[in-house]
C-alpha cells in the first residue's frame, strides 16, 4: 500500500466541506516528583534510574497522590476558565501496552478535575487578526507511560526491531490531558485556529510556570481530531486522530493534510475509517496506525487504590486569586501603555524579550530604548552565544541604569555599548565597568573648547564655510573633537559650542 | 522443657522477657516442628532456616544489649505468601511468580520487623488468594491438621494451618471476602479481618484492591490481639489508610466482661441450609452469651441476599485490572520469548501459561463486567448492592453493638470435593463476604467440634467500622468461658501429627 495518499487542493476541499477540528493536549507537568510516586521527573535521565516499586508497578506497591500535581491541574483549569470538580476521582483506563507497568494508565474518566471552560485565541488571517473562542470539554489529571526504545532493523519502529528496550523513567510523571469541544466555524481557517490554540494554550500554561512546554521534549503533545462534513448544517463526519503533532507548524499541516486528504476519500464516495494516525514531521504526511476495527473498551473504572479528591472551594478560591495576569491580556494591555504597532509588539513577543523589557520600563527607561536595547544589541550577542535573552548577565536594573545616564549626556550609544560589553564581562555594576574602562563623557566646557579650537586651527577653512552658512561644515570639526576626545565627547554639545564660539545661530 | 510449639505468642513473650528461653531457641523449636509434619501439612512454601535463625539471633543480642523490646519480640510467625517481604520468594502462589523476589518490604513486614517478631516463612495460599480452599495453590493443597484429607480453608489455609499444626503460634493472613475468616472456622484457631484501612495494604499483592485487608491470625483471642496492634495503624504509603490511633485491642480482649453488650443475630446469616452440627454449635454459644450477660437481639439485613453476587463481580472486576500486570515484561515468568513471538504474543502465552484456572475464569468474568454496555448493569449494579449493604450494618448498629452468625456454612471439606463446583466453593464465603463489601471488621473464633464429623465450628463476630476492638471484648469473653467449659484449647483435641 502506498504511503503517499491522494490530496485535494486546499481551497477547493473547503467549498465542498466544513472541518471539524477537536485538539487534545498532553501537558507534561515540571513537579519535582512523579504524580504517585515521590521519584525525580528530571528529563533525560540513564534508563531507569529514576523508578522505585510504585512506578514500575511493583506487585503490592500502592499509589500517592501528589498534591502539588492537584495543584497545577486546579490552575491549568483556572486559567482555561473551567469549573473545578467540588468531588471527583481517579479511573483506570485499562489497556495492554509494555511502555505501561501496570497495564492499565491511572486516568480520569467521567469526573474531570477541570470541566466547561474556554481559551480565547488571535488567529491571523489575510483579513487581520480573527478573534476565536475554542471552548474546553475538560481537563484532567493522568499519569505519563515509559519509553520502548525499538533496537535493530532500519527504521527504529517495533516492526523490524530485533527486540526493544524500555525505560520506565517517564513513567508516573504527571500529565494533564485538556480536550477541546469539537471547534466549529473555524472554516478555511481550521488549520490557523488549530495552531493558535496549541499556541496559546502553550503560552497559557508557560505563565503558570507548572510545565516547561517543550514539544520539541515532549512536555507539550498534541494530537488533532478532523472530520469533514458537507455544511455546517451537517451532522459530524466520522474522524481521525493525529498523534504525533509536536510542533506549532505541524499542528497547522497535520490539519491542513488531513483536510486534503479526507475531501479526496469523501469526494470520491468513500468511508472515513475511524483511526489512529501518525504525523511525520519529516515528510509531511499522516499514516494510518491501528485501525479501531470496534471503539477500543478501556474498561474504566474508579481507581480503588486512591481515595477521592475534593478540592475545598477556600484552596481553589485562594489558586483563583493568586492566577497570573492572562498572556493575552497582558500582551494587549502593555502594547496600549507603551504606545506601539502591532508589528512591533510581535517583534517583542517573538523575541521572548517581553518580560525583560516590561522589567526594564518598571525600571525607569523609556519604552523605545528598552525595546532597543533587549531586541537589538542584546539578541545579537545572545544570538551569537547561543543563550536565552534571560540567560545573558545583565539585567532591567542595568540597562535602565545605562538609560538614565545617556538621557543625562554622561553616556552615548557607542560607550553604553562598551559599559554592555564590561557587565556581561562580569567587570561590575554599570558605575563600576564606567569608572573601570574610564566610559564617561568629557562634559567640561573648557577641554572641548580647547579640542574645537584646535580643529579650527587645522582646518582653517572650515570656518569660513560656516560663517557662509554651509553649516554641514561643522562634522568636520565635530569629527576632530570626537577623534580627539577618543568618543568621549556629546557630539551635539560639541556641535552647539562650535557655534557658540563662531557666533553663528543654527 | 515447656514444649515450646504449643505455647501461646503470650506465653512466649513471657518466657522470652523472662530469660528462660532464647529467640533462637524457640525459633529452632518452630523450624523442628515444620521439618518434622509440613512434608504432610503442606502450610509453608517457603522456610528460609538461615535466615530465621539470623533474625532470632539479633533478636537476641538487641535483648541482651538492654534494649527496650516489644511485647512479641522473639515470637515467630507465619507470613502469608501475598505480603512482598524484600529479597525473599513472594509467589502468591501463582507459577507466575514464581522466581521473583521483592526489592521492597510490604508495611506489615517492615512493622514486625520493627516488633522483633521472627518470620519463619512464607504460607499458601489459594493462587493470588481466589479460592476458599487452598486447592487452588500452583504448588499442591495444603492439608487441614485436624484431618489431613481435608481442606484447611482458603485462600489463607496455610497460615490457618500452620497455627493448628503448632508450627507457627502467629501467622498473617488477607482477608478479601473471607480468607482470614473461614480458614480460622475449619482449622479451630482465631483470625480477624480489620476494618478496611486498620492495616496497610502497602506490599500486599492485590487481590481485590478494595476488600482486601491484611490480618492477625493465631490459636488465641489475646495473641491474636497483640498481632493486630503490632501490624495496624496508619501508613502515608496507603492512601486507604486509615489516619486515626488504634484502640487498645489486648486491654479488649482481657476485659471478660458482656454486661449490657447487646448481641445481633442476623436473620439472613442464621445458618438455614448450614450444617446441623454448625448450627447447633451456634445455637449453644449464643445461648452462652445470653447466659454471660449480653442481650441477644435478632436484626434483618435483608441485602445480604445479593452479596455474593455483588462481590462476586467487583472482586473480579478489580482483580481483572490488578492482575494484568504480570505480562512477563517486567519480572516474574516469560513464556514464548523465542524470537518467534511478538511483543503481545509473549504477553498471551505469559498469562496462559503463568495464571491457573481460577484465575483465568475470575480475570474473564471481570474483564466482561467492566466491558462498556455492560459496566452499569454489572459493576454499576454490585456497587449499588455495596450501598445497600452498609445501611443494613448501619441499621443493625443502631441497636447491636456487634453482630454474630456461624462464619462458614460447613466444616471442613474433603480435599477434590468442590473443586469442580465454582459456586458451592464460592458458598463457603456467604457469611463473610457482606463484611469486605461494607468495609468493617470480623473476627472467626472457635465455638467447638460439630457432632457428627467432629470438626471445628467457628463464630463469626462483626463490628461497625473502627469497633475492632469490639470484636476482641465480645471475643476474648466468650472464649474464656468456653475454655471454662472444655477445660483445655480446642486443639487439644486434634489428632496428633
Ligand atoms: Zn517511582
Amino acid at each position: 500500500m502506498s504511503k503517499t495518499a491522494l490530496l485535494m487542493d486546499f481551497d477547493q476541499a473547503l467549498e465542498r466541506f466544513d472541518p471539524v477540528l477537536g485538539l487534545e493536549v498532553h501537558v507534561e507537568l515540571s513537579t519535582n516528583t512523579k504524580m504517585f510516586c515521590s521519584c525525580s521527573t528530571t528529563f533525560g535521565g540513564e534508563p531507569n534510574t529514576q523508578v522505585c516499586p510504585v512506578c514500575l508497578g511493583l506487585p503490592g506497591a500502592l499509589p500517592v497522590v501528589n498534591e502539588k500535581g492537584v495543584e497545577a491541574a486546579i490552575r491549568i483549569g483556572l486559567a482555561l476558565n473551567c469549573e473545578i470538580a467540588e468531588w471527583c476521582r481517579f479511573s483506570r483506563k485499562n489497556y495492554f501496552y509494555p511502555d505501561m507497568p501496570k497495564n492499565f494508565q491511572t486516568s480520569q474518566y467521567d469526573e474531570p478535575i477541570a470541566f466547561n471552560g474556554y481559551l480565547d485565541v488571535a488567529v491571523p488571517t489575510d483579513e487581520g487578526v480573527m478573534p476565536f473562542r475554542v471552548l474546553i470539554e475538560r481537563a484532567h489529571m493522568e499519569e505519563d507511560t515509559g519509553k520502548a526504545l525499538h533496537q535493530g532493523g532500519a527504521t527504529g519502529r517495533i516492526h523490524g526491531a530485533d527486540y526493544s528496550l524500555l525505560d520506565y523513567n517517564r513513567a508516573g510523571i504527571p500529565l494533564i490531558e485538556i480536550v477541546t469541544k469539537p471547534i466549529v466555524g473555524a472554516g478555511r481557517y481550521a488549520p490557523e485556529v488549530a495552531k493558535a490554540y496549541v499556541a496559546a494554550l502553550r503560552e497559557l500554561v508557560k505563565s503558570l510556570d507548572v510545565s516547561d512546554v517543550r514539544m520539541d521534549q515532549g512536555s507539550l503533545r498534541c494530537d488533532v481530531n478532523l472530520s469533514l462534513r458537507p455544511t455546517p448544517q451537517d451532522r459530524f463526519g466520522t474522524r481521525t486522530e493525529t498523534k504525533n503533532v509536536n510542533s506549532l507548524r505541524s499542528v497547522e499541516r497535520a490539519v491542513r493534510y488531513e483536510v486534503q486528504r479526507q475531501a479526496v476519500i469523501l469526494t470520491d464516495g468513500g468511508k472515513i475509517i475511524q483511526e489512529t494516525r501518525h504525523w511525520h514531521e519529516d515528510t509531511g504526511l499522516t499514516t494510518a496506525g491501528r485501525v479501531k476495527e470496534e471503539a477500543e473498551d478501556y474498561r474504566y473504572f474508579p481507581e480503588p487504590d486512591l481515595v477521592p479528591i475534593a478540592p475545598s472551594r477556600e484552596w481553589v478560591e485562594q489558586l483563583r486569586a493568586s492566577l497570573p495576569e492572562n498572556p493575552a491580556l497582558r500582551r494587549a494591555r502593555l502594547q496600549a501603555e507603551w504606545g506601539i504597532t502591532d508589528h512591533d509588539m510581535a517583534s517583542v513577543v517573538n523575541a521572548e524579550a517581553l518580560d525583560l523589557v516590561e522589567a526594564t520600563i518598571a525600571a525607569g527607561a523609556d519604552q523605545a530604548a528598552a525595546r532597543k536595547w533587549w531586541l537589538g544589541e542584546l539578541s545579537r550577542i545572545a544570538n551569537e552565544r547561543g543563550l536565552g535573552l534571560e540567560e545573558l548577565a545583565i539585567t532591567p536594573a542595568h540597562l535602565a541604569r545605562i538609560e538614565a545616564l545617556i538621557a543625562d549626556g554622561a553616556l552615548n550609544d557607542k560607550l553604553a555599548r562598551s559599559v554592555i560589553e564590561g557587565v556581561l564581562a562580569g567587570e561590575g555594576e554599570v558605575d563600576a565597568v564606567i569608572a573601570g574602562r574610564g566610559l564617561a563623557l568629557v562634559s567640561d566646557d573648557g577641554p572641548l573648547l580647547a579640542a574645537i579650537d584646535a580643529a579650527l586651527q587645522a582646518q582653517p577653512d572650515v570656518a569660513e564655510k560656516i560663517a557662509a552658512g554651509k553649516l554641514a561644515a561643522a562634522g568636520a570639526v565635530v569629527g576632530a573633537v570626537m577623534k580627539a576626545t577618543r568618543g568621549q565627547a556629546d557630539a551635539a554639545k560639541v556641535r552647539r559650542l562650535l557655534f557658540e564660539r563662531l557666533g553663528v545661530s543654527e | 522443657m515447656t514444649d515450646l510449639i504449643k505455647q501461646t505468642a503470650r506465653q512466649l513473650s513471657d518466657l522470652l522477657r523472662a530469660g528462660d528461653v532464647s529467640a533462637h531457641e524457640v525459633a529452632v523449636a518452630h523450624l523442628d516442628r515444620i521439618a518434622a509434619v509440613d512434608e504432610r501439612v503442606h502450610a509453608f512454601l517457603h522456610v528460609d532456616r538461615e535466615y530465621t535463625l539470623a533474625r532470632a539471633d539479633q533478636v537476641d543480642a538487641k535483648r541482651a544489649s538492654g534494649a527496650a523490646m516489644g511485647v512479641l519480640a522473639g515470637v515467630p510467625l507465619a507470613l502469608k505468601d501475598v505480603l512482598a517481604m524484600k529479597g525473599q520468594p513472594t509467589t502468591c502462589g501463582s507459577r507466575m511468580l514464581e522466581h521473583w523476589r521483592p526489592p521492597y518490604n510490604a508495611t506489615v513486614v517492615e512493622r514486625l520487623h520493627a516488633a522483633d517478631v521472627v518470620i519463619l516463612g512464607k504460607t499458601n495460599m489459594d493462587e493470588f488468594a481466589m479460592g476458599s480452599s487452598t486447592e487452588f495453590s500452583a504448588y499442591g493443597p495444603t492439608h487441614n491438621p485436624w484431618d489431613l484429607d481435608r481442606i484447611p480453608g482458603g485462600s489463607g489455609g496455610g497460615s490457618a494451618a500452620s497455627l493448628a499444626a503448632f508450627e507457627a503460634p502467629l501467622a498473617i493472613g488477607t482477608d478479601t471476602g473471607g480468607s482470614i475468616r473461614q480458614p480460622a472456622a475449619v482449622t479451630g484457631t482465631v483470625g480477624v479481618k480489620p476494618t478496611y484501612g486498620a492495616v496497610s495494604r502497602y506490599g500486599l499483592v492485590a487481590l481485590a484492591s478494595s476488600l482486601d485487608q491484611a490480618g492477625p491470625c493465631a490459636r488465641t483471642v489475646e495473641d491474636t490481639a497483640l498481632l493486630h496492634m503490632a501490624i495496624a495503624g496508619y501508613d502515608p504509603k496507603d492512601s486507604t489508610s486509615i489516619n486515626q490511633p488504634v484502640a487498645d485491642m489486648v486491654a479488649a480482649a482481657q476485659r471478660r466482661d458482656l454486661r449490657g453488650m447487646r448481641i445481633g443475630l442476623v436473620k439472613e446469616l442464621s445458618g438455614q441450609g448450614f450444617q446441623a452440627g454448625v448450627r447447633q454449635r451456634f445455637e449453644e454459644a449464643v445461648a452462652l452469651y445470653t447466659s454471660l450477660g449480653a442481650d441477644v437481639v435478632e436484626v434483618s439485613c435483608p441485602s445480604f441476599d445479593y452479596a455474593l453476587a455483588a462481590y462476586y463481580l467487583i472482586l473480579p472486576s478489580e482483580a481483572s485490572s490488578n492482575l494484568a500486570k504480570f505480562d512477563g515484561m517486567r519480572y516474574g515468568l516469560r513464556s514464548g520469548d523465542d524470537g518467534e513471538h511478538s511483543v503481545e504474543q509473549v504477553m498471551g502465552l505469559t498469562r496462559a501459561a503463568g495464571f491457573g484456572p481460577e484465575v483465568i475464569r475470575r480475570i474473564m468474568i471481570g474483564t466482561y463486567a467492566l466491558s462498556s454496555g455492560y459496566y452499569d448493569a454489572y459493576y454499576g449494579s454490585a456497587q449499588k448492592v455495596r450501598t445497600l449493604i452498609q445501611r443494613d450494618f448501619n441499621a443493625a448498629f443502631t441497636t447491636c453493638d456487634v453482630l454474630i452468625s456461624p462464619t462458614a456454612p460447613t466444616t471442613a471439606f474433603k480435599i477434590g470435593e468442590k473443586l469442580d463446583d465454582p459456586l458451592a466453593m464460592y458458598l463457603n464465603d456467604i457469611a463473610t463476604i457482606p463484611v469486605n463489601l461494607a468495609g468493617n471488621c470480623g473476627m472467626s473464633l472457635p465455638i467447638g467440634l460439630a457432632p457428627e464429623d467432629g470438626l471445628p465450628v467457628g463464630l463469626q463476630i462483626i463490628a461497625p467500622i473502627n469497633g475492632d476492638d469490639r470484636l476482641y471484648q465480645a471475643g476474648g469473653a466468650l472464649e474464656a468461658a468456653l475454655h471454662a467449659q472444655w477445660g483445655h484449647h480446642i486443639l487439644e483435641e486434634a489428632p496428633a501429627l
